[in-house]
């Protein structure tokens, strides 16, 4: 099963792995990761799931759909690497990848 | 007064919602190491509430809030299927229905509320229900075929959300609201009318202005229909009544605390108790931007009070409060609304109705005090920071699909 890494505001980090299919967020709220609130469970409504790519994962990742994009583009300290972990599935090609819980 | 929790402590959360989930998970998530008593009187694990409606007939209508592993992983003890029937604030403790007393140091009341009773003869009728747990929507799932007429009274988000939700599996969806439009309380003029015309759209009969006197019943018991008090009668096989909810604060006024329909609670979210904490939907706060003590009933607030609640709880300083929102889904209309509705005195839409892409925006003296986005998250995620920051709007800009919403405000 494939591994993320989640650093949250202060620094701590949490490794956990998770099934293919399951979503980035999926895993933060069965890990209690700080920072992902997850309100809507994963319906692209709420923007309470903010996670910053690690540099080095941003290319890797396939790009956010306009639903996303439009929540993205107005949330508090959103940036380029910004996505929304609910709408991030987990697969074979993200094993290893690093998020930055957005601070709020 | 109680001292600041520690490793020896026990909190425990009567109600195992929403609310009460986010109060254990915050604990842990704060550092606070005593122990966590979780006590819901519904059976089995806590559920996402939104899909009941939303999804009433899909496959994903059941959806656990955590893995089973999150209650061990974060030693939280929960114990399902016990209720708690009274609280001695003396002795600081809870009794439950069939599991005798549990002692507590900090107690978090997050009971949610009820399904508002409709008091006309024949509701005790077997077609006749409610939704407010996934008991009652398996109970709904069970009465719904192909060719069943079902009539939502109340024209609230829930019952709108359950019409949207069956009316493509060939249920024929009648919707009986007493106000004059749907959605009279909590949304404007212009976001009703446009939603009764998709729901019309889609087949869904929409009566408004139509008081039910009565429930019918045929001969052998069942449900034949719904008789309104201008004498018109609505055939039935089932009923949905979705009429709003009622605080649970009965535990509470039993104990003495001081309600007001819901549970009072301060800025910390705590009650006039020192011992006792209230979150969700039986509350009764203050909010920003409310011009008086409000019960929001909406998991982003229930959310938001269990932080703040773990905070005082903890000594931590009070986390930032939010503009008031709530979201919903139906007939492809996926809708997101900030701040309070009704404090508007005039309204600018941005982007075309036709294309059921756009927003309405509510100002109050120039400035945004609420929004109601329709299928344009950008609109509703720009809208909630104008409301927040208050800045002057300039209308014509806002109205204005090319103007960029970062362009609105007045003042740079
Ligand atoms: C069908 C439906 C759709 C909804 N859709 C949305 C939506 O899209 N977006 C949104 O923001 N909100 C939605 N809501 C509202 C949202 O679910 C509530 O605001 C939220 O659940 C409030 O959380 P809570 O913890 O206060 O109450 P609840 O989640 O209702 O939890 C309270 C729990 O306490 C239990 N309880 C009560 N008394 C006792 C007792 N004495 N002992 C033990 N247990 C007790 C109850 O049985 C219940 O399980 C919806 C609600 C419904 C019913
Ligand atoms: S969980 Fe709500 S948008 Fe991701």
């Amino acid at each position: 099963m494939p591994t993320i890494n989640f650093i949250d505001a202060d620094g701590v980090v949490t490794s956990a792995q998770g099934a293919s299919g399951n979503t980035v967020m999926d895993i933060a709220v069965a890990q209690n990761v700080p920072g992902i609130v997850a309100e809507c469970g994963g319906s692209c409504s709420c923007a309470t799931c903010h996670v910053h790519l690690d540099p080095e994962w941003a290319p890797r990742v396939p790009e956010p759909d306009p639903e996303e994009t439009d929540l993205l583009e107005f949330l508090e300290g959103a940036d380029e690497r910004s996505r929304l972990s609910c709408q991030l599935v987990i697969s074979d090609e993200l094993d290893g990848i690093t998020v930055h819980v957005a601070s709020n | 007064m109680a001292g600041p929790l520690n490793e020896n402590s026990r909190v425990v959360i009567v109600g195992a919602g929403h609310g009460g989930v986010a109060v254990a998970g915050r604990l842990r998530q704060a550092g606070y190491d005593g122990k966590i008593v979780l006590l819901g009187d519904e059976p089995g694990a806590p559920y996402h509430r939104p899909p009941l409606s939303k999804t009433l007939l899909g496959e994903s209508h059941a959806q656990p809030l955590k893995p089973t592993s999150f209650y061990t992983d974060q030693r939280i003890d929960l114990r399902s299927g016990v209720s708690v029937v009274g609280i001695d604030r003396r002795h600081r403790n809870v009794q439950t229905a069939h599991h005798g007393t549990i002692g507590y140091d900090t107690l978090v009341l997050a009971t949610g509320s009820r399904s508002r009773p409709l008091k006309v003869p024949g509701s005790d009728l077997d077609g006749v229900v409610e939704l407010r747990t996934a008991t009652d929507a398996e109970r709904l799932r069970g009465l719904l075929r192909p060719g069943t007429r079902l009539v939502v009274v109340g024209g609230g988000y829930v019952g709108l959300e359950v019409a949207a939700a069956v009316a493509p599996h060939g249920i024929n969806a009648t919707i009986i609201e007493r106000e004059d439009r749907l959605l009279a309380r909590v949304a404007s003029r212009e976001l009703s009318a446009h939603l009764e015309a998709a729901h019309r759209n889609s087949g869904i009969g929409v009566r408004c202005g139509a008081e039910v006197a009565a429930f019918v019943p045929r001969p052998d018991g069942a449900l034949a229909g719904v008789q309104l008090r201008d004498g018109r009668r609505v055939e039935a096989d089932v009923a949905l009544v979705g009429i709003g909810a009622l605080a649970d604060d009965a535990l509470a006024r039993d104990a003495g605390l001081a309600c007001d329909d819901g549970v009072l609670v301060d800025e910390d979210s705590r009650t006039d108790d020192p011992s006792i904490w209230a979150v969700g939907d039986a509350t009764r706060r203050l909010v920003r931007g409310a011009d008086a003590a409000v019960r929001l009933e909406s998991i982003p607030s229930a959310t938001e009070q269990a932080s703040i609640a773990v905070a005082a709880m903890l000594g931590h300083d009070r986390p930032a409060t939010e503009v008031p929102w709530f979201w919903s889904d139906q007939l492809g209309h996926k809708l997101q609304m900030a701040g309070f509705v009704h404090m508007g005195e005039e309204t600018v839409v941005r982007g075309d109705r036709a294309t059921d892409r756009f927003a309405l925006f509510h100002l109050k003296d120039g400035r945004i005090v609420a929004v109601e986005a329709v299928n344009s998250a950008r609109d509703y995620m720009a809208g909630r920071k104008l409301i927040r920051d208050a800045v002057p709007v300039d209308r014509r800009r806002l109205a204005d699909t090319e103007t960029p919403l970062r362009a609105v405000a007045l003042v740079a």
